[in-house]
C-alpha cells in the first residue's frame, strides 16, 4: 500500500492539535498513514504512544533548533525531508492557519498539485478524489490532481473518524532547515484551555450570537444556553468586531464552518455571509425580534421574540428537565 | 519603501454565486464583481503607512479578466499609485499552482520591500497564494495578523492561529497577509476618482512571464445543494420558550 503523509502540527508546549485524528484517519482510508512532526525536541513517548492509538504506522520525526522560534518554513522543511523519504500518494494537512501555508510552500518546492479546503475524500479507481463544499455549502464538488503529488488540505471538524491504532514506528530525523530568509516567531499567548466546552469545529451542537445580544457582559447569555444544552459558542461578525467574543468564535464566510446537529442563532439577523458558515445545519432554530430577519427564511423554527426574555426561561425549563 | 497590495476581484458576498456545472467556474455574469474585502483592507494598510510618509509607494497587483482593471481603477482612485494587471484569456482556469507561478513572476522584479495580501480569498477560501509567491520569491511570510507594526527596518505583527496569537517579525522584502480583523478600507473621494485615470496600468500576459507550469488540478463534478426553506415561525406570547424545548425535545436534540 502507498504511504500517506500526515502533518501532525504540535503547539509549543508540545501539544497534538486536534485535526491529528481526522488527518490519520483518513490517511488509513487512502494507503499507510505516516504522521511527519516538526519539533524542537525529541517527541515524548507520551506523543509517540498517542500517534500510535490514533494509527501512525511511521512516525517521521525531524527535529529543528529553532522549531519554536520559526515560522511555518521547519514545517516545510519536515514535509519535503518525509516526501524525499517515503514517495507518499499524498500528503494531508490540516486547513489551519499554520498547515494551509505550508501546504502551499511544500507544493511549490515539490511541484505538487493543491487541493484545498477538503470536507472528504475517497478513492476511487486507484485516484485520490476531494470533495470540496463551495459558497457557504451551496455546491459540493469532486476534484482530484492528476501527474502531480496530491498536497490536500482538510477542513477541521469535517471528519469525525477515528483510525485503527498501528505500531508507530518512530524515524528520528534531523534535515538541513532549508535556506529560505525566515520570520521570526517571537513569543506566544495561548487561548486558555476551556476544557468543559466542545471545540466549536466539530461541535454536534452550536449556539451563536449575534449584536442583539448588546454587551459582552449580556453575550454570556449565549454561554449559558450552550453550556445548558453541552453545546459549543458561535458568533456574528458584528459580534466579534463589537467585541463580545473572542475572533476564532465567528461563524460564516470569513470564519469557521460549521454543520451541527442543532444550530440556534440568538440575535443574528441571517446576513448571507454568516449564513455561508452555518446553513448546512440539521435543525437550525433562531430567536430575533424583527419578524422580517431574514435568519428566519432558513430557520426550521423561527420565534419572533426577545433574547433577553426567551433565552433565561428555556435554560430554566432545560434544567427542569433534568 | 515600496509596497505591492495583491487584491483580488471576486463575486460579491452579498449575492448568490453561481458555479457553472459543467466546468465548476464561477459564473460571472451571475454576480457583481467587486474587490474582495480582505484585499481592501489590505490596501488600506498600505495606504495607512503612505498617510505617514508620502514618499511611500503603493502598487496594486492583479491577475484576472478583463473586468478586473475596475478594480484597480477603483484601487487607484483610493489612492494606489499604480497597478499591475496580469491579462491573459490562457489563464481563465488557473489552479492555485499556475496562479502562484504566474503572480510571483510579474511580482519578482517589482522591487518591493513589502508585499502586503489577504490571508484567504472570499471565493476560493484556499488561503495558499501568499505562501505560495513566498516560496517562490525566498521571501518570509508574516500571515494572517490582527494587528502589524510596519517601520522602515523590519515588519511585525500579531498572528492568530488556532492555538493563541503568535507575536511575529522579519526583515524586509517579506509578505504579510491580513484579516478582517484591519481596519476597513476608505472611499475614493472626488479628487482620487479624477486622479485615478491618469495613473499608470501595466498588463502583462503570460508569455511575458516565462513558464509558469502546469495545471494539474481538476474539477470532476459539480452537484447543487437543494436550497434550505423556513420551517414554522412563531411569535412569543409568553409560550414561546416552552415551544422551543418541546420542539428540541421532538427532535431528540436534548
Ligand atoms: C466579505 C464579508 C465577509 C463577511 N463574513 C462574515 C462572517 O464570517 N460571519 C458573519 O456573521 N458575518 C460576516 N459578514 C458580515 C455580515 O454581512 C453581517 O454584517 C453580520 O453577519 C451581521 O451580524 P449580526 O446578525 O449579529 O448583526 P445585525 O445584522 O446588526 O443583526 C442583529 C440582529 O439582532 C436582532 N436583535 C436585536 N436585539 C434583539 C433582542 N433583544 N432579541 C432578539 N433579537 C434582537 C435584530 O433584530 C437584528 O436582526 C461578512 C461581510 C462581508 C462583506
Ligand atoms: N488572482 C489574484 N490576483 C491577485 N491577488 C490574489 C489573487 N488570488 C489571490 N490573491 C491574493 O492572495 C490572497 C489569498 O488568496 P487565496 O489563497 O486564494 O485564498 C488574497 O486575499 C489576495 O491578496
Amino acid at each position: 500500500m502507498a504511504n500517506i503523509l500526515a502533518l501532525v502540527e504540535l503547539t509549543h508546549t508540545g501539544h497534538l492539535a486536534p485535526s491529528a485524528r481526522g488527518l490519520l484517519a483518513v490517511a488509513a482510508r487512502l494507503g499507510t498513514p505516516v504522521a511527519v512532526t516538526a519539533t524542537a525536541e525529541p517527541l515524548g513517548p507520551e506523543t509517540v504512544a498517542q500517534l500510535a492509538e490514533l494509527g501512525a504506522a511511521h512516525i517521521h520525526a525531524a527535529q529543528f533548533p529553532a522549531a519554536n522560534s520559526t515560522l511555518i518554513t521547519p514545517l516545510v522543511d519536515a514535509l519535503a525531508d518525509a516526501v524525499g523519504a517515503h514517495a507518499p500518494a499524498a500528503v494531508l494537512i490540516a486547513a489551519s492557519t499554520d498547515g494551509r501555508e505550508a501546504a502551499g510552500r511544500l507544493a511549490v518546492r515539490t511541484g505538487g498539485g493543491l487541493l484545498a479546503d477538503v470536507v472528504d475524500v475517497r478513492m476511487a479507481e486507484d485516484s485520490i478524489v476531494t470533495e470540496h463544499s463551495v459558497f457557504g455549502g451551496n455546491y459540493t464538488v469532486d476534484a482530484q490532481v492528476s501527474g502531480a503529488l496530491p498536497i490536500i488540505t482538510l477542513r477541521s471538524g469535517a471528519i469525525d473518524e477515528a483510525g485503527a491504532p498501528a505500531a508507530g514506528e518512530l524515524l528520528e530525523v534531523t534535515p538541513a532547515p532549508s535556506s529560505t530568509t525566515n520570520a521570526t516567531i517571537e513569543s506566544f499567548a495561548d487561548v486558555p484551555e476551556e476544557s468543559s466546552r466542545p471545540e466549536l469545529r466539530g461541535a454536534s451542537t452550536v449556539v451563536s450570537g449575534g449584536r442583539g445580544l448588546g454587551s459582552a457582559e449580556n453575550f454570556s447569555l449565549v454561554e449559558q444556553l450552550a453550556d445548558a444544552l453541552g453545546g459549543a459558542v458561535g458568533a456574528s461578525r458584528a459580534a466579534v468586531d463589537a467585541g463580545y467574543i473572542a475572533q476564532n468564535a465567528q461563524v460564516g464566510q470569513t470564519g469557521v464552518s460549521v454543520s451541527p446537529q442543532l444550530y440556534i442563532a440568538l440575535g443574528i439577523s441571517g446576513a448571507i455571509q454568516h449564513r455561508a458558515g452555518m446553513q448546512t445545519a440539521k435543525t437550525i432554530v433562531a430567536i430575533n425580534k424583527d419578524e422580517d430577519a431574514p435568519i428566519f427564511e432558513i430557520a426550521d423554527l423561527g420565534i419572533v421574540g426577545d433574547v433577553f426574555t426567551l433565552v433565561p426561561q428555556v435554560i430554566e425549563l432545560l434544567k427542569a428537565r433534568t | 519603501m515600496k509596497i505591492v497590495v495583491l487584491i483580488k476581484q471576486v463575486p460579491d458576498t452579498a449575492e448568490e454565486r453561481i458555479l457553472d456545472p459543467a466546468t465548476g467556474r464561477l459564473d460571472r455574469e451571475a454576480s457583481d464583481a467587486v474587490i474582495d474585502e480582505i484585499t481592501e483592507r489590505a490596501l488600506e494598510l498600505a495606504l495607512s503607512v503612505k498617510d505617514g510618509d508620502k514618499s511611500t509607494e503603493v502598487v496594486v497587483a492583479t491577475m484576472g479578466p478583463k473586468e478586473a482593471l475596475k478594480s484597480i481603477r477603483k484601487a487607484l482612485s483610493m489612492g494606489a499609485d499604480s497597478g499591475i494587471h496580469v491579462l491573459d484569456d490562457g489563464l481563465a482556469g488557473a489552479d492555485l499552482v499556475v496562479t502562484a507561478s504566474v503572480l510571483a513572476a510579474a511580482l519578482r522584479d517589482t522591487g518591493a520591500d513589502l508585499f502586503i495580501a489577504g490571508n484567504e480569498s472570499t471565493d476560493g477560501r484556499a488561503g495558499m497564494l501568499p505562501a505560495m509567491i513566498a516560496e517562490h520569491l525566498g521571501l518570509p511570510l508574516l500571515g494572517s495578523l490582527v494587528a502589524a507594526d510596519i517601520s522602515a527596518q523590519s515588519v511585525s505583527g500579531q498572528r492568530a492561529t488556532e492555538a493563541g496569537t503568535q507575536d511575529v517579525s522579519a526583515a524586509y522584502p517579506a509578505i504579510v497577509t491580513v484579516t478582517e480583523r484591519f481596519a476597513e478600507a476608505r472611499f475614493p473621494n472626488f479628487k482620487g476618482i479624477l486622479g485615478a485615470k491618469r495613473k499608470p496600468v501595466s498588463t502583462l500576459s503570460a508569455a511575458e512571464l516565462g513558464d509558469t507550469g502546469q495545471i494539474s488540478s481538476s474539477v470532476l463534478e459539480v452537484s447543487q445543494r437543494p436550497p434550505r426553506t423556513a420551517g414554522a415561525k412563531i411569535t412569543d406570547d409568553g409560550n414561546a420558550a416552552a415551544q422551543l424545548v418541546d420542539f428540541l425535545a421532538s427532535r431528540r436534540l436534548i
